[in-house]
């Protein structure tokens, strides 16, 4: 038996004997997602079991290193415990915008000392982040954000406001671009990392079309942010006006993310689906859902190029924005098919039926798949100008 | 398996493209015989010359004196086929019917396959029976007689058929129209007395025939595969021909869309070179991203083909019909951005429109292969 064989067997009898069955479920409700923090709370004893048992295995964040609260997985390994997970149907033990996005931000570019206590906090689910992108007059043009932080010595001072400010409300810390030098554009904002409890930092949840509020404006009014928080440990990620820098690399993982590069249910076909609860299409449906299902099913292996590429450096470096133009406006075309499938039943807003309207809710909510970490509009600039190489601009 | 070229794949496509570039290239070959109205429709020479390439025989056993590669190694060569719109018969001969011929006895095999090796003939296939593609219903009937069979019916859109040395032709030896068994293959050759052809040239300059069979007579060794077995062998055929008319569509859909970013960086209006114009942007940059996922599904398709997967056949109908959405709109957009110039003959973008519509059409367009994903997916 080779060692990823023996290492399958392994994963396969710890889920086994840790997962318990309530973890198997798919994620019915918001609060099916476990997201850490200081005021996280479980919503019964799987969870909190499946939880405790991940993050003492690592399995929280499994390719992390050990010592920043990984398992220290190889990717082939990852690949393994992802594939063994899906196949139970196990959630994931713990969500987080530390775990998708200001982790790899400090695996990239942190400190020694920054990596050992944010790293480990978030592997731990003990600090919840949020991130501080875009302003009100700054969402597909960030670069123009407006946020500044005055230079006080040790300290900045911070005003100025953020939206879509994901789960601000309930977040503990956030990772916020703020600008630190009103002269220069792009090398004048800092990555800066602070608490959301301390004085001046205020939240308000903006609701959306979906009836849902993921999303928040967020205040900053005098808010006082340390450069530092002890030996090694700078109060911002890379270096003081060159943040933007790492709001790219970050940027570019959330493309590569959003894409649903790694396959799954969001690319899938659905016309088979669409049948047996529809019973009978409409020929002109019929045919819109099969047009649908070439392309989810063609879209499905340029994910598994686009991802066997990347693993051996092959492909263009712009290729994640191509693939999250095309997943995201595939994604929106899926659920109005299932919405036109669905017919009245799926216009419930409240019924136990569609799980308070699930289908409707989902639908709504994928209209922001293709404005979120960069609209189609952005994509197509950026594949205009770095792939394509056309000139202006 | 990873989803890109191997060393070995990735060495061909060099070759391949180069050999094509230079050999196969639209001046030399395309509107050369085009404009002496060829009645072949392509060229003799560059045949021979895909011979010594070794292209003839890459899909057929080594043990039949072939190369024993795959329909990704076929689709190299077919994408480079599309992108310099080189008329050869390597589709129908060295795909189609070197597929079909797989599945023949020793004694066919050794009747066919030496010259195709050789690149001293061509081979065409007789599949379609009407204008579009219905190869679920087959009406042309070959009845016993004698030590072998009696031939009749017709036959459309058979690609160089006045020009092939043999045709492969899927008759009915038993059961209805539309029955899926009672199908048989037959090696039919050129000389067969009672074959007449009605040969046209098509809208890509390409040559095609209506052929009529009346009362043909067969030995039995013409038949290719078992005796009302044919539909497997039918089958088999037409999955490679697919999987290897979506490369060539490839190349056609990235060769119109490399002319035309060509033309966006070159062409001034307004004081400003067009590419400048954001509205010629998206639309550049959606057609990329179209043409991308085409090609990755094709590649797709053939490694499924290549490794006896039952998935090969929905993948082969989910790239045909891919391909076609992705070429269609990259010789459309071509066109219309080269404006009043891409109208012209002078200019090469309308012949990839053209060749594009032709391609479209082989095998079963857009409309018939997504049909074909919703049955086969249940609905």
């Amino acid at each position: 038996m080779s060692d990823l064989e023996a290492f399958r067997a392994e994963t396969r009898e710890w889920l086994e004997a840790n997962c318990p069955p309530e973890m198997r479920q798919p994620v019915r409700d918001e609060q099916d997602i476990y997201w850490g923090g200081r005021n996280a709370t479980f919503k019964n004893d799987a969870q909190k079991a499946w939880f405790e048992a991940c993050r003492d295995k690592g399995y929280t964040v499994p390719e992390w290193p050990k010592e920043y609260g990984g398992a220290g997985l190889s990717p082939a390994e990852g690949k393994i415990l992802r594939q063994e997970m899906s196949r139970m149907g196990a959630r994931p033990p713990l969500s987080s915008f530390g775990i998708w996005m200001l982790g790899p931000a400090l695996l990239h570019f942190g400190t020694e000392g920054q990596k050992k206590r944010f790293l480990n906090e978030i592997a731990a689910g003990e600090i919840r982040w949020c991130q501080g992108y875009s302003e009100p007059g700054s969402g597909s043009d960030l670069v123009s954000m407006q946020t500044f932080g005055e230079d006080k010595g040790d300290h900045w001072v911070v005003n100025g406001q953020k939206i879509w400010t994901s789960y601000a409300d309930e977040a503990d810390w956030i990772f916020c671009l703020v600008r630190t030098d009103k002269q220069n554009k792009y090398q004048g904002i800092t990555f800066m990392l602070f608490d959301m409890a301390g004085e001046g930092v205020s939240t308000k949840p903006i609701k959306l079309i979906s009836g849902n509020s993921p999303f928040c404006e967020t205040f900053f009014d005098d808010v006082k942010v340390p450069k530092s928080y002890g030996e090694d440990i700078p109060g911002y990620v890379g270096e003081i006006n060159r943040g933007w820098d790492v709001a790219k690399y970050l940027l570019g993982h959330e493309r590569e993310m959003i894409s649903g590069a790694g396959g799954g249910d969001r690319t899938a076909a659905i016309g088979a689906a669409m049948k047996r609860n529809a019973g009978e299409l409409d020929a002109v449906l019929r045919a819109e859902l099969a047009m649908f299902d070439v392309d989810a099913l063609a879209y499905t292996a340029m994910g598994e190029k686009f991802l066997d590429e990347m693993k051996v450096g092959k492909g263009h470096p712009a290729q994640p924005n191509m693939m999250k133009y095309a997943g995201t406006e595939l994604n929106k075309r899926r659920h109005e098919l299932m919405m036109a499938a669905g017919g009245s039943r799926a216009l419930e807003w409240e019924s136990d039926e569609t799980s308070g309207g699930k289908p409707a809710r989902n639908w709504l909510r994928t209209k922001a798949n293709s404005i979120e970490g960069g609209t189609s509009e952005v994509m197509l600039n950026v594949i205009s100008k770095r792939i394509l190489d056309l000139p202006g601009a | 398996m990873p989803l890109y070229y191997d060393d070995d794949q990735a060495m061909l496509a060099e070759t391949a493209q180069q050999f094509m570039s230079e050999e196969g290239a639209i001046a030399k070959q395309l509107r050369h015989w085009r404009d002496r109205d060829c009645k072949d429709g392509f060229g003799h020479g560059l045949w021979k010359q895909f011979a010594e390439m070794g292209f003839t025989g890459m899909l057929v056993d080594e043990d039949d004196g072939g190369l024993g590669m795959g329909h990704v190694e076929a689709g190299i060569v077919l994408e480079n086929i599309g992108r310099n719109l080189t008329p050869s018969p390597f589709l129908s001969s060295s795909v189609l019917a070197a597929t079909a011929l797989k599945h023949g006895s020793d004694d066919v095999r050794g009747r066919w396959l030496p010259g195709l090796i050789e690149g001293e003939k061509v081979y065409s296939v007789a599949i379609d029976e009407g204008a579009k593609h219905r190869p679920e219903t087959i009406a042309c009937k070959a009845e016993k007689s004698g030590n072998g069979f009696k031939l009749s019916g017709k036959k459309d859109y058979v690609v160089y058929g006045a020009s092939s040395e043999m045709i492969v032709v899927a008759a009915r030896t038993s059961g209805g129209d539309s029955d899926a068994d009672g199908i048989t293959l037959f090696a039919v050759p050129q000389d067969a007395s009672g074959m007449s052809h009605d040969s046209v040239r098509l809208v890509d300059s390409s040559m095609a025939s209506h052929v009529t069979f009346d009362g043909v007579e067969l030995d039995g060794d013409a038949v290719i595969g078992e005796v009302d077995g044919g539909r497997e062998v039918l089958n088999n055929m037409l999955m490679a021909g697919r999987v290897g008319a979506a490369a060539e569509g490839c190349g056609v859909a990235s060769g119109a869309m490399d002319m035309t970013v060509d033309y966006l960086k070159q062409r001034k209006q307004f004081g400003k070179l067009i590419g400048e114009f954001q509205a010629l942007q998206h639309r550049a940059a959606h057609l990329y991203s179209e043409v991308e996922i085409a090609r990755a599904v094709t590649i797709k398709a053939a490694q499924l083909l290549d490794g006896g997967s039952e998935k090969a056949d929905l993948m082969a109908s989910v790239a045909k019909a891919k391909v076609a959405k992705a070429a269609g709109l990259a010789v459309k957009e071509g066109v219309q951005m080269h404006g009043g110039i891409g109208m012209t003959d002078e200019y090469d973008i309308g012949l990839y429109m053209k060749r594009d519509r032709a391609l479209q059409e082989f095998l079963g367009d857009m409309y018939y292969h997504a049909g074909r994903v919703a049955e086969m997916s249940g609905y």
